[in-house]
């Protein structure tokens, strides 16, 4: 008789075999935090964040940086939010399947697959060239709100429509015409899960690259205004490791920048669950 | 067959009548719902509405309150509310005049303070205190207020099926309507909720007119003044309750009460 | 009346993605196109890419690419089913619920830290325990495999988690044990997911940039094995944008519509097969 590997022992490799995959992929997650963490916290002290910039990043801090990449930030959201909840109000209150709605979705799920370096060199040649921005906070935040759109109007998209039809039956029944509705009944019991797509919007728009080095720029100094260039947290990372200037401030940016995503990732999850709560 | 009310043109009459529809068709994409409707709705009678699922009940509601608009549906025919084509009364002032309890009792998010005064607020400016004038007159009305008057900005989720379905006839009371309509408003409730609606309805019956749908034919004979018995998307029959209970016209109208089919 | 307007007003919002789209197509054909049929498809898609001498030859970075995308592949696709098909079928909901969070936290860390873990740790590990300069397609295959684990897990989960139970009990019903109801049953049933998943993952394989610059090595020649350095579409974009002029600058923005369209094919393609259920 040959030895055969019945389906209950099959069943025991193969579910072996998947736990021990799943734990490598955690533990690796686990790693590269931890191994940032372990080589940055030392780095991270109150002159360290408040500091400027000095001899290209080897010395200082590196408020210039913090102060970049939030306004940059701020100034995507700023433009990314109207125009993607707008776009998701539309889509969900105002289409029907048809023609309309399957271009605005196509429009937003290729969107959504553009890789970094395309959006650069859009955001290069169109805001910091064409419209003659350049290389500003203007032109960083502007390519990041085209880079975080397709996630708000998804969001806000699913959001939407988790609101129960009753609902909104009920408002027309009690007189309320369609945009009193939408402002008073779908927006108000949407709003945490449409600000979770903004927020995850801001952790993706955080650790971007490659969209933002040849648009705001790789400037050191503290930016005064709109049309200043700034290096953002992830580009300051970027060339420190690879022009190899400072290996502990290196390690040290990136563990702010971790930390950064890290909290935002959290208030994201939070948000959605208070969400979920609610309806299910 | 069906009998139709000849409608009297004496003015004596024509008060009497607050909701006057003839030949209504209604129809979603292919599917008819309503077919051929002439039917009078008398002024602060209850009329019950009776039928087996998909008679199109709830479509006539939906047709009166204009509310198949937004269910991408089509009409034809005339439906005139105190004599005026439903069509060029402006709609957020037909839907506050004619209100709609639906079958479930869905109350939005927010205190019940809030869900009493969105209505209103959608159609005057009120101050404060005139507005808790109004919520409190309609949870009064609607026989909740004992029971949520220390409460009320408390959340509505909060409240028993029962006093929820309330909480909905009194929201549609503070838009101060003159009819109302009931889609079968104790289907998940208990015998006790039902009671107490009931009760409301009737002392209500005095100031508005309503209009009940139900399924529970027993409800409509101890509520309503006049009843119809709709099948398949059309008015079969109507008259007063008590004889269409015990010697209807139609056959289907007696299988029907009867048990036999439904 | 103002339901009208603002009616009007939302439809012109909404369609601000499909117009930002139309305008990145438009700007990076713009620059590239006139480019390409300037100096013509055959410098174009020749191995030499050496623009000062007027050689503007993407075919070794192409291959570069594609190497790196199939390694990326390679990791990815086992260890993301691995753990889509973990968390749908075989762990109970807490552990599903702490889990998948988690494994959607490797996508949001940037992709320049990846890349720097890469540096400090893969490539020196590689370079010790196999040779070669450690900056390598192996190094980039691994890292990126990494990267685009979340999105395969994710797509193929609820792609799994999609399959009506009535496919489950059948099987269960009939004497399977779980693994063979997954393997036989659930993975067929949920096929065109976790395809849909895999072209995403794909997708994002190749454009990836940064992560790729810091380890693969940039060196321009057709990789002989994979421990060789390698360079990508992506990294020739990013490294030399900075300082390209005139012809090389326009070369840039042709790689980049290269790359533009093969991501759009790549992403109807993924939209088709969804669909296709």
């Amino acid at each position: 008789m040959t030895f055969r590997i019945g389906p209950r022992t099959n069943q025991i490799i193969a579910y072996s075999v998947l736990l021990l995959m799943t734990i490598i992929t955690v533990l690796i997650l686990f790693f590269i935090i931890g191994y940032v963490f372990k080589n940055g916290v030392g780095q991270l002290s109150l002159e360290f964040l408040t500091d400027r910039t000095r001899e290209m990043g080897k010395e200082g801090g590196i408020f210039p940086s913090i102060l970049g990449t939030l306004l940059v930030t701020i100034f995507a959201i700023l433009i990314a939010t109207p125009l993607g909840v707008g776009s998701a109000i539309y889509l969900v209150e105002y289409t029907r399947g048809g023609m309309i709605r399957r271009i605005i979705s196509f429009g937003a799920d290729c969107l959504a697959g553009v890789p970094s370096i395309i959006f650069g060199l859009f955001g290069f040649i169109f805001f910091v060239i064409q419209m003659n921005l350049g290389w500003s906070i203007l032109s960083g935040g502007l390519t990041l709100a085209v880079m975080i759109l397709p996630t708000i109007i998804r969001t806000s998209e699913e959001a939407m429509k988790a609101v129960p039809y009753t609902y909104r039956e009920i408002s027309y029944s009690l007189g309320g015409g369609k945009l009193d509705t939408i402002l008073k009944v779908v927006l108000p019991t949407s709003l945490p899960g449409i600000l979770t797509g903004v927020i995850l919007g801001v952790g993706r728009a955080v650790g971007e690259t490659a969209a933002v080095i040849f648009t705001a720029g790789s400037s050191l100094g503290i930016p005064t205004s709109l049309f200043s260039s700034t290096r953002t947290l992830a580009v300051h990372f970027y060339i420190l490791a690879r022009e190899g200037i400072s290996m502990p401030k290196a390690y040290g940016t990136a563990t702010v920048l971790i930390i950064i995503i890290l909290a935002v990732n959290f208030i994201a999850y939070r948000l959605m669950h208070r969400f979920i709560a609610r309806y299910y | 067959m069906y009998i139709r009310l000849h409608p009297f043109r004496s003015t004596h009459h024509f008060m009497m009548i607050k909701i006057s529809i003839r030949d209504l068709n209604l129809f979603y994409d292919r599917l008819q719902a309503l077919k051929n409707i002439n039917l009078d709705v008398k002024k602060n009678e209850i009329l019950g509405v009776i039928g087996p699922a998909n008679s199109g009940k709830s479509s006539l509601l939906r047709a009166l309150n204009r509310l198949f608009e937004i269910d991408g549906a089509r009409v034809s025919g005339e439906i005139l509310l105190d004599g005026k084509d439903i069509f060029s009364i402006p709609i957020n002032d037909l839907r506050r005049r004619i209100g709609l309890i639906f079958a479930t009792p869905v109350v939005l998010p927010g205190t019940i303070y809030k869900n009493m005064s969105y209505g209103p607020k959608l159609h005057k400016k009120f101050s404060a205190s005139v507005l808790d004038e109004v919520v409190s007159r309609a949870l009064k009305a609607a026989n909740l207020w004992d029971e949520v008057k220390e409460r009320l900005d408390e959340s509505a989720s909060r409240l028993s099926g029962g006093q929820q379905q309330r909480l909905c006839i009194a929201r549609t009371l503070a838009m101060e309507p003159e009819v109302i309509m009931m889609d079968e408003p104790c289907s998940g409730l208990d015998p006790i909720s039902t009671a107490k609606i009931e009760s409301t309805m009737l002392e209500l019956m005095e100031k508005y007119t309503f209009i009940l749908v139900t399924n529970n034919t027993k409800q409509a004979a101890r509520l309503a003044t006049r009843t119809a018995f709709f099948l398949s998307g059309q008015l079969i029959e109507i008259d007063r309750t008590e004889k269409l209970f015990t010697s209807p016209s139609d056959k289907r109208t007696d299988e029907y009460i009867r048990g036999k089919f439904g | 009346m103002k339901d009208k307007i603002a009616e009007k007003i939302l439809l012109l919002i909404a369609l601000s993605a499909i117009l930002s789209l139309l305008l990145i197509t438009f700007f990076i054909f713009q620059q590239g196109v006139p480019f390409v049929v300037r100096v013509g498809l055959g410098n174009f898609f020749s191995t030499i890419w050496s623009p000062n001498r007027g050689h503007f030859g993407i075919l070794s970075m192409i291959i570069g690419s594609l190497l790196v995308t199939a390694g990326a592949l390679a990791v990815g696709i086992p260890f993301g089913l691995a753990c889509a098909i973990f968390l749908a079928e075989f762990s109970s909901k807490t552990i599903q619920k702490t889990l998948k969070p988690i494994i959607e936290l490797l996508a949001g860390i940037p992709s320049v830290v990846y890349g720097f873990i890469g540096i400090v740790i893969l490539v020196p590990f590689i370079r010790e325990t196999f040779g070669g300069p450690g900056f390598s397609v192996l190094a980039a295959s691994i890292i990126l495999g990494i990267m685009i684990l979340p999105t395969i897990v994710s797509i193929s989960y609820d792609a799994l988690s999609a399959v009506p139970a009535t496919y489950r009990e059948g099987s269960v019903a009939l004497g399977a044990t779980k693994w063979q109801t997954v393997r036989m049953v659930l993975i067929p049933a949920a096929r065109s997911g976790i395809v849909a998943g895999i072209i995403l993952g794909m997708g994002r394989a190749i454009g990836e940039t940064m992560a790729v610059i810091m380890i693969a090595g940039n060196a321009l020649k057709i990789p002989h094995s994979i421990l060789d350095s390698v360079r990508t579409l992506t990294s020739t974009i990013a490294l030399e944008l900075g300082y390209a002029a005139g012809d090389h600058r326009a070369a840039l923005f042709a790689c980049g519509a290269f790359l533009f369209l093969i991501i759009i094919i790549l992403n109807i393609i993924a939209i088709k097969v969804t669909k296709r259920r």
